[in-house]
């Protein structure tokens, strides 16, 4: 929790802070969805969830595993069909005009599915094809998008012998082979260290800059922070919130958050000591959270009654604090 | 697409004409990537079509036709037993070729790699996806087809200005085999070695009981089924017929077409189905 408050603090390569209002102007809507649904058997998937997304916005769909986001992300993909609701992408219904859909998108699944066997360049150069560009096209522009993804000097290797976040950077270069103006990208740096986190960042950020929509689904709070103007949380199917990353922890936590450690024997039992502090009290195994607008003064009446904590660590609240409030802190496999 | 700060010769066309060629040519386009994936192991294609009908060849020609045909060659229509075997090895590999392609790449395709995955999210369809696949196939059957007649020719072991119409047979047989196969590699989600049982159970013994070694009349009825079911059979004597002018009443060459052809349509549309159920899912 120590070292994430400190990474979603600082501004990745290149990077801008989102935004706290994007939405100023009308920007033209390409993609809606009302009441989506996806049911497996009796299992819903994706249980009526809403949302429209305007050109150029970069909009997440965060939740845990299992919450519906890939799912949710196949059917706007156009490779998934919806059980009921409706669904727009620039305007067309992906259930009818599939091939049309996918024509305007670019996709990075959730794993990596590139031609192995192929080498580097080849994979862009095969996948522009299946698009119909020619080659005169789609040579140059594969020496750009490498160029993009820092993977020139690899152009001629294997994509065995890739490193993950390698592969993962020729991925997304891959699907910009055909230009597109809406980006799909689920779980794009799962797996990836945090060097290559960054690098992924910057680059998504860029195409964000050349006005290219991004839909994208994370668990990690900081990508989400990083990324998205706006965003959804969604669990068991369900949208549980929406909003920027700031609206959300404005409305659903508190400004700062102090964090105390007394040792795991004493946590659960010095709740009543700090009863009236903050907010609100979170109690953890390890350590307990008040939920307090002023963090430094509340940190100030926890010593004022005597109480002396192992570590105490103030800092803002997160777009986690709002996750995990949302999402509850029971595992979810 | 206009507000992208490119230069003017890196324009890609628009997601319209994207989706209308792709709709229009998509299969080709997948077809160019699994023949760019074959060109990966372009040298095991290259001896196996070679290596296969000289080996065949050259035991059959040389080693067992000189008992065979010094017994008297009236059992195999009149013919050497060279000329006798050489179509039924032809049809033979093509078969055992398609029992690799339509396999272990389908489920390499879904399951393994996942690679079928990548196109699939492109505007190509899985219909189309599983028609390219077929038709680089068709196009390694046809080549490797053509090796092997005119090995089948230099041993002189066809006869007649008909035999080059084997290497078509032998195409379709393989379809007629491959497809329908290709159907149940798209059905298969867990890997429990189904492919080895196929290769042990199924291909060995069409390949062993269609009339490729000795007439199929030479087996007891309680087996000869076999070869009533086998594409292998039914393109054998085809390809007998066009190699040497086997005679064989006119009725029986148009059922070897009709089987021939039912199977692989039957095979394709469920092919078909199962690409775009699985695919969806």
């Amino acid at each position: 929790m120590h070292n994430k408050a400190t990474v979603s603090s600082s501004a990745a390569p290149g990077a801008v802070q989102p935004a706290e209002e994007p939405h100023t102007e009308a920007r033209r809507i390409v993609i809606t969805a009302e009441n989506l649904t996806k049911t497996y058997g009796d299992i819903a998937a994706v249980d009526g969830i809403s949302f429209s997304v305007p050109a150029g916005e970069a909009f997440g769909l965060l939740g845990p595993n299992g919450a519906g986001k890939s799912t949710t992300m196949k059917m706007i993909g156009g490779v998934t069909r919806r059980t009921s609701g409706s669904l727009q992408i620039m305007g067309l219904d992906p259930d009818t005009h599939g091939p049309e859909v996918r024509a305007h998108l670019g996709v990075v699944p959730q794993q990596d599915n590139l031609d192995e066997e192929l080498r580097v360049r080849d994979n862009l150069l095969v996948y522009g094809r299946y698009f119909g560009l020619p080659m005169s096209y789609l040579k140059p522009k594969a020496d750009e998008l490498l160029e993009f993804a820092q993977l020139t000097d690899k152009a001629t290797s294997k994509v065995d012998a890739l490193s993950g976040g390698m592969k993962r950077r020729l991925t997304i270069a891959r699907s910009l082979i055909n230009e597109p103006r809406i980006l799909l990208l689920d779980e794009p740096t799962t797996g990836l260290d945090p060097q290559a986190r960054h690098i992924l960042w910057d680059r998504l950020f860029r195409l964000k800059e050349q006005g290219v929509t991004l839909i994208l689904t994370t668990h990690y709070m900081d990508e989400a922070e990083q990324l998205c103007d706006r965003l959804v949380v969604v669990d068991k199917g369900r949208i549980m919130a929406e909003g920027s990353p700031a609206q959300l922890i404005r409305e659903h936590s508190t400004r700062e958050v102090v964090e105390l450690r007394f040792g795991s024997a004493r946590n659960a039992t010095i709740s009543s000591e700090l009863d009236g502090i903050g907010e609100r009290l979170e109690v953890l195994p390890d350590r307990v959270l008040i939920y307090a607008h002023d963090g430094e003064g509340a940190l100030e009446k926890v010593a004022s009654r005597g109480l002396r904590p192992l570590t105490s660590l103030v800092r803002r609240s997160s777009l986690e604090d709002v996750f995990l409030r949302l999402t509850g802190r029971s595992l979810v496999d | 697409m206009t507000e992208r700060p490119a230069t003017e010769a890196l324009r890609a066309h628009s997601a319209e004409t994207a989706a209308a060629k792709a709709k229009r040519w998509g299969a080709f386009y997948y077809a160019e990537q699994v023949l760019r994936v074959m060109k990966g192991y372009s040298w095991s294609i290259i001896m196996y079509s070679v290596g296969h009908p000289v080996a065949y060849l050259f035991a059959m020609g040389v080693g067992l036709a000189a008992l065979v045909d010094a017994q008297g060659g009236g059992a195999f229509g009149g013919v050497g037993y060279v000329t006798f075997v050489a179509p039924a090895l032809l049809v033979s590999a093509a078969v055992m070729t398609a029992a690799n392609e339509f396999t272990f790449p389908v489920m390499d395709g879904f399951k393994w790699r996942r690679t079928y995955y990548g196109p699939h999210a492109s505007p190509l369809t899985p219909q189309q996806i599983a028609a390219g696949q077929v038709m680089a196939v068709t196009l390694r059957f046809l080549l490797q087809s053509a090796v092997y007649f005119a090995a089948v020719a230099l041993f002189g072991a066809a006869p007649g200005g008909w035999g080059w119409v084997t290497i078509l047979v032998a195409t379709l047989a393989g379809l007629s085999f491959g497809l329908p196969l290709m159907a149940y590699s798209a059905s298969i989600t867990e890997d429990k070695g189904q492919f080895a049982l196929v290769m042990r159970f199924i291909v060995m013994p069409l390949f062993l009981f269609s009339g490729t070694f000795f007439p199929l009349d030479s087996l007891p009825l309680a087996v000869r089924w076999i070869g009533w079911i086998s594409p292998i059979w039914h393109g054998t004597e085809l390809g007998r017929v066009f190699s040497y002018g086997y005679q064989e009443p006119p009725l029986l060459t148009v059922l070897h077409v009709a089987v021939l052809v039912g199977f692989a349509v039957l095979g394709w549309f469920l092919t078909r189905r199962q690409f775009a159920a699985r695919m969806a899912r």
